[in-house]
Protein backbone atom coordinates (compact mmCIF):
# COMPACT_ATOMS: atom_id res chain seq x y z
CA UNK A 1 0.00 0.00 0.00
CA UNK A 2 0.90 3.50 -0.93
CA UNK A 3 2.15 5.37 1.62
CA UNK A 4 -0.26 8.72 2.84
CA UNK A 5 1.27 11.88 1.79
CA UNK A 6 0.12 15.11 3.98
CA UNK A 7 1.39 18.05 3.62
CA UNK A 8 0.58 21.26 7.07
CA UNK A 9 1.11 25.12 6.57
CA UNK A 10 1.62 27.11 9.75
CA UNK A 11 1.01 30.70 9.39
CA UNK A 12 4.03 32.14 12.25
CA UNK A 13 2.00 35.38 12.43
CA UNK A 14 -0.84 33.29 14.19
CA UNK A 15 1.43 31.01 16.32
CA UNK A 16 1.99 31.88 19.81
CA UNK A 17 4.88 29.17 20.44
CA UNK A 18 2.36 26.95 22.78
CA UNK A 19 3.87 23.76 20.62
CA UNK A 20 1.09 21.42 21.43
CA UNK A 21 1.39 20.74 17.96
CA UNK A 22 5.01 19.27 18.26
CA UNK A 23 4.10 17.35 21.14
CA UNK A 24 1.25 15.53 19.16
CA UNK A 25 2.85 15.03 15.67
CA UNK A 26 3.60 11.05 15.78
CA UNK A 27 6.21 11.60 13.44
CA UNK A 28 8.12 14.15 14.31
CA UNK A 29 7.49 16.29 11.78
CA UNK A 30 7.35 19.94 13.69
CA UNK A 31 10.14 21.22 15.40
CA UNK A 32 10.64 24.94 16.60
CA UNK A 33 11.94 27.96 14.05
CA UNK A 34 15.08 29.75 15.81
CA UNK A 35 13.78 32.67 14.44
CA UNK A 36 10.89 35.01 15.85
CA UNK A 37 7.92 36.28 14.74
CA UNK A 38 6.57 39.61 15.32
CA UNK A 39 4.72 38.77 18.25
CA UNK A 40 8.17 37.86 19.74
CA UNK A 41 7.32 34.18 19.69
CA UNK A 42 9.33 31.35 18.54
CA UNK A 43 6.56 29.94 15.91
CA UNK A 44 6.27 26.35 15.09
CA UNK A 45 8.06 25.13 11.64
CA UNK A 46 7.61 22.29 9.28
CA UNK A 47 10.65 19.87 9.70
CA UNK A 48 11.79 16.51 8.47
CA UNK A 49 8.08 15.89 6.15
CA UNK A 50 11.18 15.25 3.39
CA UNK A 51 12.63 12.10 5.03
CA UNK A 52 11.07 9.53 2.98
CA UNK A 53 11.73 6.55 5.77
CA UNK A 54 9.15 7.01 8.73
CA UNK A 55 9.14 10.94 9.67
CA UNK A 56 6.47 12.23 6.17
CA UNK A 57 3.73 14.28 7.33
CA UNK A 58 0.80 11.71 6.65
CA UNK A 59 -1.68 14.60 6.82
CA UNK A 60 -3.36 13.10 9.88
CA UNK A 61 -4.81 16.88 11.17
CA UNK A 62 -3.43 16.14 14.70
CA UNK A 63 -1.84 19.00 15.32
CA UNK A 64 -4.23 21.35 13.19
CA UNK A 65 -6.80 20.18 15.77
CA UNK A 66 -4.91 20.83 18.80
CA UNK A 67 -3.80 23.76 17.80
CA UNK A 68 -5.72 26.74 19.87
CA UNK A 69 -4.62 29.13 16.87
CA UNK A 70 -5.99 27.74 14.59
CA UNK A 71 -2.50 28.27 12.52
CA UNK A 72 -2.09 25.23 10.76
CA UNK A 73 -3.69 23.98 7.60
CA UNK A 74 -3.30 20.42 6.21
CA UNK A 75 -3.25 19.06 3.09
CA UNK A 76 -3.82 15.53 1.84
CA UNK A 77 -3.30 13.74 -1.32
CA UNK B 1 -4.68 16.08 -6.77
CA UNK B 2 -3.80 17.68 -3.38
CA UNK B 3 -6.80 18.25 -1.56
CA UNK B 4 -7.15 20.65 2.07
CA UNK B 5 -8.86 18.53 4.79
CA UNK B 6 -8.06 21.17 7.82
CA UNK B 7 -8.56 24.29 7.78
CA UNK B 8 -10.25 27.79 9.60
CA UNK B 9 -13.99 27.15 10.04
CA UNK B 10 -16.38 29.45 8.05
CA UNK B 11 -17.96 31.08 11.38
CA UNK B 12 -14.26 32.41 12.80
CA UNK B 13 -12.86 35.62 11.77
CA UNK B 14 -9.69 35.98 10.03
CA UNK B 15 -8.38 37.79 13.42
CA UNK B 16 -5.36 36.03 15.59
CA UNK B 17 -7.09 35.43 18.70
CA UNK B 18 -6.06 37.46 21.84
CA UNK B 19 -6.14 34.84 24.29
CA UNK B 20 -2.55 33.25 25.70
CA UNK B 21 -0.22 30.65 24.26
CA UNK B 22 -2.03 27.22 25.30
CA UNK B 23 -5.26 28.35 26.08
CA UNK B 24 -8.47 26.07 25.54
CA UNK B 25 -10.48 28.96 24.74
CA UNK B 26 -9.60 29.24 21.06
CA UNK B 27 -10.20 25.77 20.43
CA UNK B 28 -13.78 25.72 21.98
CA UNK B 29 -14.20 28.87 20.12
CA UNK B 30 -13.21 27.04 17.09
CA UNK B 31 -15.29 23.43 17.77
CA UNK B 32 -18.48 25.58 18.59
CA UNK B 33 -18.13 27.39 15.28
CA UNK B 34 -17.34 23.87 13.22
CA UNK B 35 -20.47 22.56 15.15
CA UNK B 36 -22.62 26.10 13.70
CA UNK B 37 -20.89 25.30 10.50
CA UNK B 38 -21.76 21.42 10.19
CA UNK B 39 -25.26 21.84 11.40
CA UNK B 40 -25.76 24.85 9.19
CA UNK B 41 -26.77 27.08 11.56
CA UNK B 42 -24.60 30.14 11.12
CA UNK B 43 -27.70 32.43 9.89
CA UNK B 44 -29.70 31.90 12.29
CA UNK B 45 -27.46 31.53 15.55
CA UNK B 46 -27.26 34.22 18.63
CA UNK B 47 -24.44 34.33 20.86
CA UNK B 48 -23.66 35.63 24.22
CA UNK B 49 -20.35 36.09 25.19
CA UNK B 50 -19.43 36.80 29.08
CA UNK B 51 -17.60 39.09 31.10
CA UNK B 52 -13.94 36.93 31.30
CA UNK B 53 -11.05 36.11 29.24
CA UNK B 54 -13.66 35.53 26.35
CA UNK B 55 -15.59 38.94 26.86
CA UNK B 56 -13.78 39.69 22.95
CA UNK B 57 -15.58 36.55 21.37
CA UNK B 58 -17.94 38.67 19.58
CA UNK B 59 -14.84 39.67 17.53
CA UNK B 60 -14.28 36.30 16.75
CA UNK B 61 -17.36 34.69 16.04
CA UNK B 62 -18.90 35.21 12.91
CA UNK B 63 -22.50 34.87 13.66
CA UNK B 64 -24.49 37.48 15.85
CA UNK B 65 -23.66 38.11 19.27
CA UNK B 66 -24.90 40.27 22.18
CA UNK B 67 -22.66 41.02 24.76
CA UNK B 68 -23.92 40.35 28.52
CA UNK B 69 -23.07 41.85 31.85
CA UNK B 70 -20.94 39.43 34.40
CA UNK B 71 -22.74 36.15 35.16
CA UNK B 72 -25.91 37.16 33.27
CA UNK B 73 -25.52 35.33 29.97
CA UNK B 74 -28.36 33.04 30.54
CA UNK B 75 -30.67 35.86 31.31
CA UNK B 76 -30.24 37.76 28.02
CA UNK B 77 -29.62 34.69 26.09
CA UNK B 78 -33.40 33.90 27.66
CA UNK B 79 -34.57 37.26 26.33
CA UNK B 80 -33.22 36.81 23.09
CA UNK B 81 -34.52 33.14 22.92
CA UNK B 82 -38.13 34.13 24.13
CA UNK B 83 -38.27 37.39 21.21
CA UNK B 84 -37.07 35.04 18.86
CA UNK B 85 -37.49 31.74 19.37
CA UNK B 86 -36.72 30.24 15.73
CA UNK B 87 -33.23 31.27 16.68
CA UNK B 88 -30.31 29.35 18.01
CA UNK B 89 -28.87 30.98 21.37
CA UNK B 90 -25.80 30.22 23.01
CA UNK B 91 -24.08 31.57 25.77
CA UNK B 92 -20.70 31.28 26.31
CA UNK B 93 -19.06 31.08 30.03
CA UNK B 94 -16.05 30.91 32.32
CA UNK B 95 -16.49 29.21 35.48
CA UNK B 96 -16.30 32.38 37.46
CA UNK B 97 -18.79 34.08 35.56
CA UNK B 98 -21.56 31.22 35.62
CA UNK B 99 -20.59 29.49 39.08
CA UNK B 100 -19.94 32.59 40.91
CA UNK B 101 -21.40 36.17 39.99
CA UNK B 102 -24.05 34.33 37.60
CA UNK B 103 -25.17 31.47 40.12
CA UNK B 104 -28.74 32.90 40.52
CA UNK B 105 -29.27 33.22 36.55
CA UNK B 106 -27.71 29.91 36.02
CA UNK B 107 -29.55 27.75 37.93
CA UNK B 108 -33.27 29.75 37.47
CA UNK B 109 -32.62 29.35 33.72
CA UNK B 110 -32.01 25.81 33.88
CA UNK B 111 -35.08 25.30 36.35
CA UNK B 112 -37.38 27.36 34.11
CA UNK B 113 -36.04 24.73 31.32
CA UNK B 114 -35.19 27.78 28.85
CA UNK B 115 -34.21 26.48 25.08
CA UNK B 116 -30.85 27.42 25.08
CA UNK B 117 -27.04 26.25 25.47
CA UNK B 118 -25.08 26.74 27.54
CA UNK B 119 -20.86 26.33 27.17
CA UNK B 120 -19.42 26.34 30.62
CA UNK B 121 -15.21 26.82 29.93
CA UNK B 122 -13.94 25.61 33.67
CA UNK B 123 -10.42 26.52 34.24
CA UNK B 124 -10.25 26.45 38.01
CA UNK B 125 -9.69 29.97 38.23
CA UNK B 126 -10.18 33.64 37.20
CA UNK B 127 -8.03 33.95 34.26
CA UNK B 128 -8.36 37.39 33.10
CA UNK B 129 -8.33 39.01 36.89
CA UNK B 130 -5.14 36.90 37.07
CA UNK B 131 -5.70 34.00 38.41
CA UNK B 132 -7.58 34.37 41.79
CA UNK B 133 -9.49 31.45 43.44
CA UNK B 134 -13.13 30.70 41.63
CA UNK B 135 -15.06 28.21 43.27
CA UNK B 136 -13.88 25.67 41.30
CA UNK B 137 -10.48 25.65 42.02
CA UNK B 138 -9.25 22.55 43.54
CA UNK B 139 -8.49 22.07 47.00
CA UNK B 140 -4.80 22.45 47.64
CA UNK B 141 -4.71 24.18 44.29
CA UNK B 142 -2.68 27.51 44.30
CA UNK B 143 -3.64 30.97 43.43
CA UNK B 144 -3.33 34.30 43.83
CA UNK B 145 -5.89 34.44 46.26
CA UNK B 146 -5.19 31.26 47.99
CA UNK B 147 -1.24 31.18 48.55
CA UNK B 148 -0.25 27.55 49.95
CA UNK B 149 -3.35 25.82 48.23
CA UNK B 150 -6.99 26.05 48.23
CA UNK B 151 -8.49 25.11 52.04
CA UNK B 152 -11.46 23.17 52.72
CA UNK B 153 -12.41 24.53 56.23
CA UNK B 154 -11.33 28.54 55.25
CA UNK B 155 -12.37 28.19 51.49
CA UNK B 156 -14.84 25.68 51.07
CA UNK B 157 -14.46 22.52 48.83
CA UNK B 158 -14.68 23.56 44.99
CA UNK B 159 -18.46 23.08 43.43
CA UNK B 160 -19.97 20.67 41.28
CA UNK B 161 -22.40 23.01 39.09
CA UNK B 162 -22.96 20.57 36.57
CA UNK B 163 -24.17 17.98 39.08
CA UNK B 164 -26.69 20.83 41.20
CA UNK B 165 -27.84 21.49 37.65
CA UNK B 166 -28.26 17.75 36.95
CA UNK B 167 -31.06 18.22 39.37
CA UNK B 168 -33.34 20.26 38.37
CA UNK B 169 -36.02 19.62 35.68
CA UNK B 170 -35.91 21.73 33.31
CA UNK B 171 -32.38 20.30 32.13
CA UNK B 172 -32.43 17.64 29.39
CA UNK B 173 -28.23 17.31 28.59
CA UNK B 174 -25.44 18.14 30.76
CA UNK B 175 -22.20 16.91 29.90
CA UNK B 176 -18.68 17.08 31.18
CA UNK B 177 -15.60 16.84 28.78
CA UNK B 178 -11.91 18.71 28.34
CA UNK B 179 -9.84 19.83 25.27
CA UNK B 180 -6.43 18.52 26.61
CA UNK B 181 -6.34 15.89 24.08
CA UNK B 182 -6.40 14.99 20.55
CA UNK B 183 -9.34 12.44 21.97
CA UNK B 184 -10.80 14.47 24.40
CA UNK B 185 -11.01 17.45 21.73
CA UNK B 186 -13.24 15.61 19.47
CA UNK B 187 -15.91 14.10 22.29
CA UNK B 188 -16.10 17.36 22.98
CA UNK B 189 -17.35 18.45 19.83
CA UNK B 190 -19.64 15.35 19.60
CA UNK B 191 -21.22 16.76 23.05
CA UNK B 192 -21.53 20.44 21.65
CA UNK B 193 -23.00 18.97 18.72
CA UNK B 194 -25.45 16.76 20.95
CA UNK B 195 -26.48 19.72 23.12
CA UNK B 196 -27.08 22.15 19.91
CA UNK B 197 -28.92 19.32 18.18
CA UNK B 198 -31.49 19.37 21.64
CA UNK B 199 -31.99 22.89 21.45
CA UNK B 200 -33.21 22.34 17.86
CA UNK B 201 -35.57 20.17 18.78
CA UNK B 202 -36.81 22.00 21.33
CA UNK B 203 -36.13 20.26 24.15
CA UNK B 204 -34.84 22.41 27.28
CA UNK B 205 -31.73 23.57 28.71
CA UNK B 206 -28.55 22.01 27.54
CA UNK B 207 -25.08 22.70 28.97
CA UNK B 208 -21.88 21.33 28.12
CA UNK B 209 -19.05 22.01 30.80
CA UNK B 210 -15.31 22.02 29.02
CA UNK B 211 -12.29 21.51 31.36
CA UNK B 212 -10.02 24.00 30.14
CA UNK B 213 -6.23 24.80 30.32
CA UNK B 214 -5.00 27.78 31.61
CA UNK B 215 -1.28 27.67 31.53
CA UNK B 216 -0.44 31.10 32.23
CA UNK B 217 -2.43 31.21 35.40
CA UNK B 218 -1.41 27.55 36.56
CA UNK B 219 2.33 29.08 36.07
CA UNK B 220 2.79 25.81 34.07
CA UNK B 221 3.53 24.75 30.14
CA UNK B 222 1.29 24.15 27.66
CA UNK B 223 1.76 20.37 27.59
CA UNK B 224 2.20 20.48 31.51
CA UNK B 225 -1.11 22.31 31.61
CA UNK B 226 -2.88 19.24 29.36
CA UNK B 227 -1.61 16.89 31.61
CA UNK B 228 -2.00 18.57 34.70
CA UNK B 229 -6.22 18.34 33.51
CA UNK B 230 -5.77 14.46 33.33
CA UNK B 231 -3.27 13.64 36.74
CA UNK B 232 -5.96 16.57 38.69
CA UNK B 233 -8.46 18.73 37.47
CA UNK B 234 -10.63 15.30 36.56
CA UNK B 235 -9.86 13.40 40.32
CA UNK B 236 -12.49 16.65 41.12
CA UNK B 237 -14.21 17.22 37.70
CA UNK B 238 -14.63 13.42 36.37
CA UNK B 239 -15.49 13.51 32.96
CA UNK B 240 -18.78 12.09 31.98
CA UNK B 241 -22.28 12.37 30.79
CA UNK B 242 -24.35 14.10 34.13
CA UNK B 243 -27.83 14.02 32.61
CA UNK B 244 -29.12 12.75 28.69
CA UNK B 245 -33.00 13.04 28.82
CA UNK B 246 -32.76 13.13 25.14
CA UNK B 247 -33.36 9.27 24.17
Amino acid sequence: MKPKKGRIVIDSRLCKGCYLCVSVCPNECIGISEESNEKGYHPAKVIGTKDANDRACTGCTLCAVICPDIAIEVYRG
Amino acid sequence: MEELVFTRPRYIKKAPFHYCPGCGHSIIHRLVAEVIEELGIGEKTIGVPPAGCAVLAYDYFDVDMGEAPHGRGPALATGIKRILPDRIVFSYQGDGDIAAIGTSETIHTANRGENITVIFVNNNCYGMTGGQMAPTTLLGQNSTTTPGGRDENRDGPPIDLSEMLALVRGTVYIERTAVNSIRNIRNTKKAITKAFKAQIAGLGFSLVEILSPCPTNWKMSSTDSCRWIDESVMQTFPLKVIKDEIG
